[in-house]
């Protein structure tokens, strides 16, 4: 895996800039990629955010829209708004997760 | 006496108890298997009733005639299973005390879970073809179909028989060329999806399939509503996609008593290993087929795959051995592409659908992820391997590991 650097931090991504370690990942960085794909986290952000980190680490898979929505309690519809067109990829990307595979 | 309690008796239930009751010595074990009707439908064969192929009669048998001579059916409403009691609670107040229990009950497509969906338009201009009520129906709305917009739609993922959106695709946009009126139709494929699938060398693949035909993928989609005044779906980021007849395949869902034992995630699906379909929580249940969160394909192959591996597993749990067979994700499916031809696809946990061969004795080799009249008569054939062979878990010389015999990995540029 390819290593790269988001701000001070040294970490490991995949092909598509997905951090591949959990542990290489804090806030920082999180705002580091967030600005990267074009996005100023707000306390709004960051509640979806640590929701998704929180909940990978019980079930090993990066959360869906729909348990985002059914399990943290923020509408899908907000999800959108907040990370534009393509939120469940986005959230997992500035969260340091593999893309949710939701789709197999 | 040991009780083990099968909950569903279609495609992956059914396979569970015949191979159990096979190896599980009767004198010591009952086996009794619940479902609400004793009506068993061929699942795949719905694809093909839209269109004429085939006729509602030929995708329905009863349940019972499946079912080994020494299982108990009990039809009727699982309630709720109380976990603590080890004991099933049907409506109406029977209870059916269990020592083991397998979670049969599959998903269900769910239109009352999109706002709009069941409004006045529902079996006029919007349809489902995942039942067999929705299949017939849409019999009667293709016939009379010759003009407008067409949208083939996904509500979201996971949906059982995942290609099976892009193969009424394919099929419809060969059928409404055969009645002459394919220049007066718009077909557009509406997923919440990047593209045509899910894995990248098969949506390539099969996007490009969507582009020869004309049909346009609308990515990216995930529908909020329906909007039976303008006719159109509209997405969580407002965009709309109008239509004059919606193929739509409403959000999948496991069944409710799971979510009322507290036995299921958000869709209601049994967290289970992914190597053993044991559940995560409960070291007595299992949940087999489609009802469980494996991240593989909800698809029937998987259920017979997986299935040669539980019934192996089961013998050695319930005598206090450790599983030694895991589960590796195989799945197994032929799409159908219009005009007589078809692809088949094989993949697992780690290895995504490539192309090249699938070995098949007698009837192979078949062409993978390329369209062949083979691959068409194969999956039409399957039906007969269905009911003869496959639910009554009769030996079919197929692994059940996937195996990369035959497939090799194209270059990037070949993609």
């Amino acid at each position: 895996m390819p290593v790269t650097t988001i701000g001070t931090a040294e970490v490991h991504v995949d092909a598509e800039g997905f951090l591949t370690e959990y542990d290489e990942w804090n806030e920082e960085v999180g705002r580091q990629l967030a600005a990267a794909i074009g996005i100023e986290l707000t306390e709004a952000h960051w509640k979806p955010i640590r929701f998704l980190r929180e909940d990978f680490v019980q079930h090993g898979e990066t959360a869906t829209l729909r348990r985002v929505s059914t399990v943290a309690g923020v509408p899908i519809k907000e999800l959108f708004a907040l990370f534009p067109k393509k939120p469940a990829k986005k959230m997992a990307y500035i969260a340091g997760l593999p893309k949710p595979r939701g789709c197999v | 006496m040991r009780r083990l309690v099968v909950l569903g008796a279609g495609t992956a239930g059914t396979m569970v108890v015949n191979r159990l009751r096979r190896r599980l010595d009767r004198a010591r074990w009952q086996i009794t298997v619940v479902d609400q009707d004793d009506t068993h439908v061929y699942q795949p064969g719905f694809l093909f009733i839209p269109f004429g192929t085939y006729q509602p009669g030929q995708v329905v048998k009863p349940r019972r005639r499946f079912l080994p001579a020494g299982v108990d059916l009990v039809l009727g409403e699982v309630d709720r299973v109380d976990t603590a009691a080890n004991e099933v609670l049907l409506t109406g107040g029977r209870r059916l005390p269990y020592d083991y229990l397998v979670i049969a009950t599959g998903t269900t497509p769910r239109p009352d879970q999109t706002p709009g969906m069941l409004g006045p338009l529902w079996r006029t201009a919007v349809f489902d073809f995942y039942s067999l009520d929705g299949a017939t129906a849409l019999t009667r709305a293709m016939e009379r179909f010759d003009g407008g917009r067409l949208v083939v739609h996904i509500v979201d993922m996971p949906i059982k028989c995942p290609v099976a959106p892009l193969e009424f695709a394919f099929l419809a946009e060969a059928y409404l060329r055969r009645r002459g009126v394919r220049d007066r139709v718009e077909i557009v494929y509406a997923t919440p999806l990047p593209g045509a699938f899910t894995k990248p060398i098969a949506s390539a693949r099969l996007g490009s399939m969507l582009d020869e035909r004309g049909i346009v993928v609308e990515p990216d989609f995930l529908v909020e509503r329906v909007d039976g005044e303008s006719k159109a779906l509209v997405s969580y980021d407002e965009r709309e996609v109008p239509f004059d007849l919606l193929v739509t395949v409403p959000l999948n869902m496991g069944a409710d008593y799971i979510a009322r034992s507290g036995l299921g995630d958000e869709l209601n699906y049994v967290p289970v290993d992914r190597h053993t379909l044991r559940s995560t929580e409960h070291d007595n249940i299992f949940a087999i087929g489609d009802a469980n969160d494996i991240p593989t394909s909800k698809a029937g192959s998987v259920a017979h795959f997986s299935v040669d591996v539980f019934a192996d597993n089961f013998r050695q749990h319930v005598d206090g051995q450790q599983m030694t067979g895991r589960f590796d994700g195989h799945a197994n499916c032929f799409v159908e592409s219009g005009d007589g031809k078809g692809l088949l696809i094989d993949f697992n946990y780690d290895t995504e659908p490539l192309p090249g061969t699938y070995p098949a004795p007698l009837v192979g080799p078949f062409a993978l992820l390329k369209e062949t009249a083979r691959n068409h008569w194969g999956k039409l054939a399957f039906r007969w391997l269905y009911w003869h062979l496959l639910l009554p878990g009769r030996p079919i010389p197929l692994p059940a590991h996937m195996s990369m015999a035959g497939k090799h990995r194209p270059s990037t540029k070949e993609k």
